[in-house]
């Protein structure tokens, strides 16, 4: 039985059969991104019903425009990243742009960091989500269960120089997140890792 | 660098210290190695100290610990939150309606697309203790409960095996391999499986299960219009590959709903028309079932004046309400027979996902209907026969 197909080949053929017309390779598309995609969304948006239908315009977009991704210029699951992060925040900024003209609080500097800020959040967490998964395991220890360096080394069976790079590679990874351009740079920002 | 003393800023903070100010030397190097600990609050105090006191007299570090530091701020539990299966169908849906697809997955294979997907998503965010669950697989098995114990895992193995006989018909790889069961039926396929498994299933089953519903989805699209008259062999018997698919189909949310009891997580009914189609199938089933039933002494025999095929005969009007509902006139003579509203002798009513709990031989036929009226023994007959329907 053989395993799945190396990234590049399986992005390649899913791009050829959206392209195509195929119903059932949309499906296998949600199947495997849905929850990416929805949960970056969510990120962005905070709110459930506002993810939803951003995760139908992406989806919607890949099948209508098959021909936008192009899979010599990077995996079809980082596009996809930076085309939810991008759309998502495209819906931030017009609800609370309506919110601001009518008379809600706060200035259009205000506005601009809130986006701003939700943008690099869904980029933070496609980072980490993206990164080798030694990485995530030691920024896991050492930030959710509160371990120091030596107790993740012990935890991870490595030794404590090696706990110290993969902390430092992983933050230096994650902080990427803040260099991707203006919020809502097109498709590429969400591919750091 | 000049001569000059130090100056007023040198001693003040991570930001104040020119780049070139000091060259790096071995202790710079592993100072150097512990900013992602020391960022993270993860190192001991004493470290600590010595990091910080670096960071005043070397530029670069400091840069890079300020980075780091803003880094451990965007730092987030991954939200958990579970997708619902109606978002998948809208999503679809809405794609679909803009661009009409010029392969479309058939409307009889749908429910399958659904079930699997949903179960799918159910399997999601297992751990090993999910996937080690202990299941009871029911059936019924000469009008008596049956069982067989196995894990979630083992649940899924089964799936995959039983799936595998719609793959083999339309010519596709087999997931048994090598493994040879003893007759071709969906339990001796599961058996042998697990038998042959040096271990117990694992979540490892969770890919190639997933992979060969998705292989099968996308070849009866292909193939969808050149097999109407293709059956699948299931050993015992036969069903033309629409209805198999079907099958699977129910088989698969029944199979997700022993999962999801064994782990107790919610789960729904199928989508209102996937149940109706369902409920449909076994409607059909029920007449061909009774003769067997006749023949083998487990059911009334047929009163004395024969039915011409394709004459309306004896019948019972199942009535299944709630969502996917609907009314279906059962002959009970015979399966040649036409099903009459004039000659209906009995009325069972029960709800859709209860009559289709009962065809899996997950509820005893003598506890099923909600409502009967009419032949006693008529109503008997189908409600063992419903759930004689099930199997492993």
């Amino acid at each position: 039985m053989r395993k799945k197909d190396a990234p590049p080949r399986w992005d390649r053929k899913m791009q050829q059969r959206l392209a195509r017309g195929e119903a059932a390779a949309l499906g296998e598309l949600y199947d495997r991104f849905a929850s990416l995609v929805h949960g970056l969304a969510h990120r962005v948006l905070g709110d459930e019903h506002a993810a939803d239908t951003v995760t139908r315009d992406v989806f919607a977009h890949v099948w209508q425009h098959p021909d936008t991704y192009d899979p010599r210029q990077g995996p079809l699951r980082s596009w996809l990243a930076a085309l939810t992060n991008r759309l998502a925040v495209e819906r931030l900024r017009t609800t609370e742009t309506a919110a601001l003209a009518r008379g809600g609080p706060g200035t259009t500097e205000d506005l601009e960091r809130k986006v701003r800020h939700a943008s690099v959040a869904a980029r933070a967490d496609y980072i980490v989500q993206s990164m080798p998964a030694p990485l995530r395991a030691a920024l896991e220890l050492a930030y959710f269960q509160r371990r120091d360096y030596r107790q993740t080394a012990a935890d991870l069976g490595v030794t404590d120089e090696e706990a110290r790079r993969r902390l430092r590679l992983g933050l230096q990874l994650l902080a990427t997140a803040h260099d991707a351009g203006a919020p809502g740079a097109p498709p590429g920002i969400g591919g750091a890792a | 660098m000049s001569g000059h003393g130090p100056g007023p800023y040198d001693d003040r903070g991570p930001l104040t210290a020119g780049p070139d100010e000091l060259p790096p030397g071995p202790e710079h190097q592993v100072l150097k190695s512990l900013l992602g600990a020391w960022a993270l609050a993860a190192c001991a105090p004493a470290e600590a100290d010595a990091v910080e006191e670096h960071l005043g007299v070397c530029g670069p570090c400091a840069d890079e610990a300020l980075r780091l530091r803003e880094a451990v701020g965007l730092l987030q539990r991954p939200e958990s939150l579970d997708l619902k299966p109606a978002l998948r169908t809208r999503v679809l849906e809405t794609c679909l309606e803009r661009r009409p697809p010029r392969i479309p997955v058939p409307d009889w294979a749908a429910a399958y697309d659904a079930e699997t997907a949903r179960l799918d998503a159910l399997l999601q965010d297992f751990g090993d203790n999910e996937w080690h669950a202990p299941v009871r697989l029911r059936w019924y098995e000469g009008d008596e409960a049956s069982s067989r114990r196995t894990t979630v895992a083992g649940v899924i193995a089964h799936l995959m095996t039983v799936d595998g006989l719609v793959a083999v018909a339309l010519g596709l790889e087999d997931p048994l391999g090598e493994v040879r069961p003893e007759r071709p039926t969906p339990s001796d396929r599961t058996e042998a499986y697990w038998r042959a498994a040096r271990f117990p299933p694992t979540r490892s089953v969770r890919g190639p299960w997933r992979e060969q519903s998705h292989r099968l989805i996308r070849t009866v699209s292909f193939t969808g219009s050149d097999t109407g008259r293709m059956t699948v062999p299931y050993g015992d018997f036969a069903l033309p590959l629409h209805d198999a698919m079907l099958d699977r189909a129910f088989e698969c949310w029944v199979h997700a709903e022993d999962i999801a009891e064994a782990v107790d997580y919610p789960y729904d009914p199928p989508a209102g028309r996937h149940l109706h189609e369902m409920v449909d199938l076994a409607a059909r089933l029920l007449p061909v079932v009774l003769e067997a039933r006749r023949h083998h002494g487990l059911a009334a025999p047929v009163e004395r004046r024969l039915v011409a095929a394709g004459e309306p005969g004896r019948s019972l009007r199942l009535e299944i309400e709630g969502s996917g509902g609907g009314e279906w006139l059962i002959p009970l003579d015979s399966p040649a027979a036409k099903g009459s509203a004039e000659h209906e002798v009995a009325h069972v009513a029960l709800d859709g996902a209860e009559f289709c709990r009962l065809a899996a031989g997950h509820v005893p036929p003598r506890e099923a209907a909600a409502g009967q009226e009419g032949d006693r023994e008529a109503i008997r007959d189908v409600l063992f026969a419903a759930a004689s329907l099930s199997r492993m």
